[in-house]
């Protein structure tokens, strides 16, 4: 902070601090994300007894049903992760101050982050108690990497096309028709990759092939969101 | 600026499309295997590969629409992606009656292209809801771009990754249309792949032409009914081409900057 001019322009990590304490405090405030999905998730796994009629699930199956349960969890964060700043002038203040804009995306996508965390410390536990066959403790670590990089993926179209959904007059039906598709590949790598973890007779070696896709994926969309977003601040 | 040879070129595009379905089914020899049904191969299999084309044209359209805020790019690139989505519709069709026709089911979940083709249509199926979900012209413009340069990205990968988790059950023709096919398959093929080409084209010409036309006619009405007379526009999903643009297309630099 030596030249004059820096004062003006503050350093994106201290922007990106401040923003990233707005969200924390606007949802200890309101609660509006975290505890619905959470409570969702937990919900999706009854429905999905009833529904398949099973007591207790395993390999293609278990990962299946976990992967699209977050999915749509994860729908509810991407539908509210914008709406304040739509809608009480979060985006005005923020386009008024002199921060760099792509510290905005950072936050959002860590805000994200942390939901879907949040997220799978419920859904997780809820998922082993609820409905997984074989025990969680063998299966976790390996989980663990597979439900990271799906997070992952899940972060970075979920950011993008939440900016791109939330300044529309239909924003809850568009974020979820956008981004669905865009899913896809990350749902499809990530179940096969968790399936052999939660098989039935024994935990199996974690594919690489499908996580080293994922994470290309991963990489080719973290790369076109931070190209496209600053389009969407813009006004 | 659109309307000029247009005739000619909708009458090449219409030689080429009789000339090609003549030789398939007159010229081109049938099938070992699949006898008659193969035909469609000449319909279907270009028309997806020009479709898809169209898409990722679409993309590269809206990312000059961002770099210059030119609003001919956004309708360059809004025709693109509402043509490929009609085309797209035409290769969903025939690929389900050539499977029907070859492997008896409409619907086969362990042909890669055929699933890749489907995702990408319901992705861009939320192309016109979201234009029209955004009332504010500019900003529609610049959303519908980063929408279509985020999707005319995943085209590709989105083929990749899906034929990935497929295994090669079934014999793929447009894998062996290079190496194995005899002569007269190739000649078709390809034939079949510039006139379909140049059916998009000449769509794509006539909707800017005709875009352009009701965008000038637009500006007139509202020249002759004095500024003050001028009515809000309906809210659609068609992008809006501001006056400068629209008169003969000859505005200085960004023409589209309101």
């Amino acid at each position: 902070m030596s030249a004059p001019g820096a004062a003006v322009a503050p350093r994106t990590h201290v922007v990106l601090a401040a923003l990233l304490r707005k969200e924390l405090r606007v949802e200890l405030r309101s609660f509006e994300a975290v505890p619905a999905m959470s409570l969702f998730s937990v919900t999706t796994f009854v429905l999905f007894h009833f529904a398949l009629s099973r007591n207790t699930l395993s390999g293609d199956l278990a990962s299946g049903v976990l992967w699209v349960t977050l999915l749509f969890a994860a729908m509810l964060g991407i539908n509210r992760l914008f709406v304040a700043d739509a809608e009480q002038g979060g985006f005005d203040g923020f386009l008024l101050s002199p921060a760099d804009r792509s510290a905005l995306l950072y936050a959002k996508a860590l805000t994200l982050l942390a939901y879907l965390v949040v997220l799978e410390l419920v859904a997780v536990p809820a998922f082993a108690l609820l409905l997984l066959g074989p025990a969680l403790w063998p299966a976790l670590p390996g989980l663990l990497v597979v439900l990271a990089l799906g997070d992952l993926g899940v972060v970075v179209i979920g950011t993008l096309v939440g900016a791109l959904a939330v300044r529309t007059s239909v924003r809850d039906l568009l974020g979820p028709m956008i981004s669905l598709p865009l899913l896809v590949p990350v749902l499809l790598c990530a179940a096969r990759a968790s399936s052999p973890v939660l098989a039935a007779t024994r935990a199996g070696p974690l594919p690489l092939r499908w996580l080293v896709t994922l994470a290309l994926y991963d990489l080719v969309f973290g790369l076109i969101t931070f190209a496209v977003f600053d389009f969407l601040l813009e006004d | 600026m659109y309307g000029k040879r247009l005739r000619t070129l909708a009458l090449t595009t219409f030689a080429a499309l009789t000339l090609t379905l003549v030789l398939a089914f007159f010229w081109a020899p049938n099938d070992a295997d699949q006898g008659f049904l193969q035909k469609i191969f000449y319909i279907h299999v270009p028309l997806a590969i020009v479709t898809l084309c169209g898409f990722i044209y679409g993309g590269v359209a809206a990312i000059a629409h961002l770099r210059t805020h030119d609003s001919r790019w956004d309708m360059r690139s809004y025709v693109a992606i509402h043509l490929s989505l009609v085309f797209g519709v035409g290769v969903l069709i025939t690929g389900s009656i050539w499977a029907k026709g070859s492997w008896g089911v409409w619907w086969d979940w362990s042909e890669p292209t055929l699933v890749s083709f489907l995702l990408i249509m319901l992705l861009y199926a939320t192309y016109q809801p979201l234009r029209f979900a955004i009332e504010d012209p500019e900003r529609q413009a610049r959303y519908a771009s980063v929408f279509a340069i985020t999707a005319g990205a995943f085209v590709p990968i989105n083929f990749v990754i899906v034929r990935l988790s497929t295994a090669y059950l079934h014999p793929r023709v447009l894998g062996n249309v290079s190496a194995n096919l005899p002569g007269r398959f190739q000649v078709v093929f390809y034939l079949s792949l510039v006139s379909i080409a140049l059916l998009w084209i000449t769509l794509w010409r006539y909707e800017m032409t005709s875009k352009h036309a009701s965008a000038q006619l637009r500006a007139l009405r509202r020249l002759l009914a004095g500024e003050d007379e001028e009515q809000l526009p309906r809210r659609s999903a068609v992008p809006t081409l501001s006056l400068e643009t629209a008169s003969a297309g000859s505005a200085e630099g960004g023409g589209g900057a309101r």
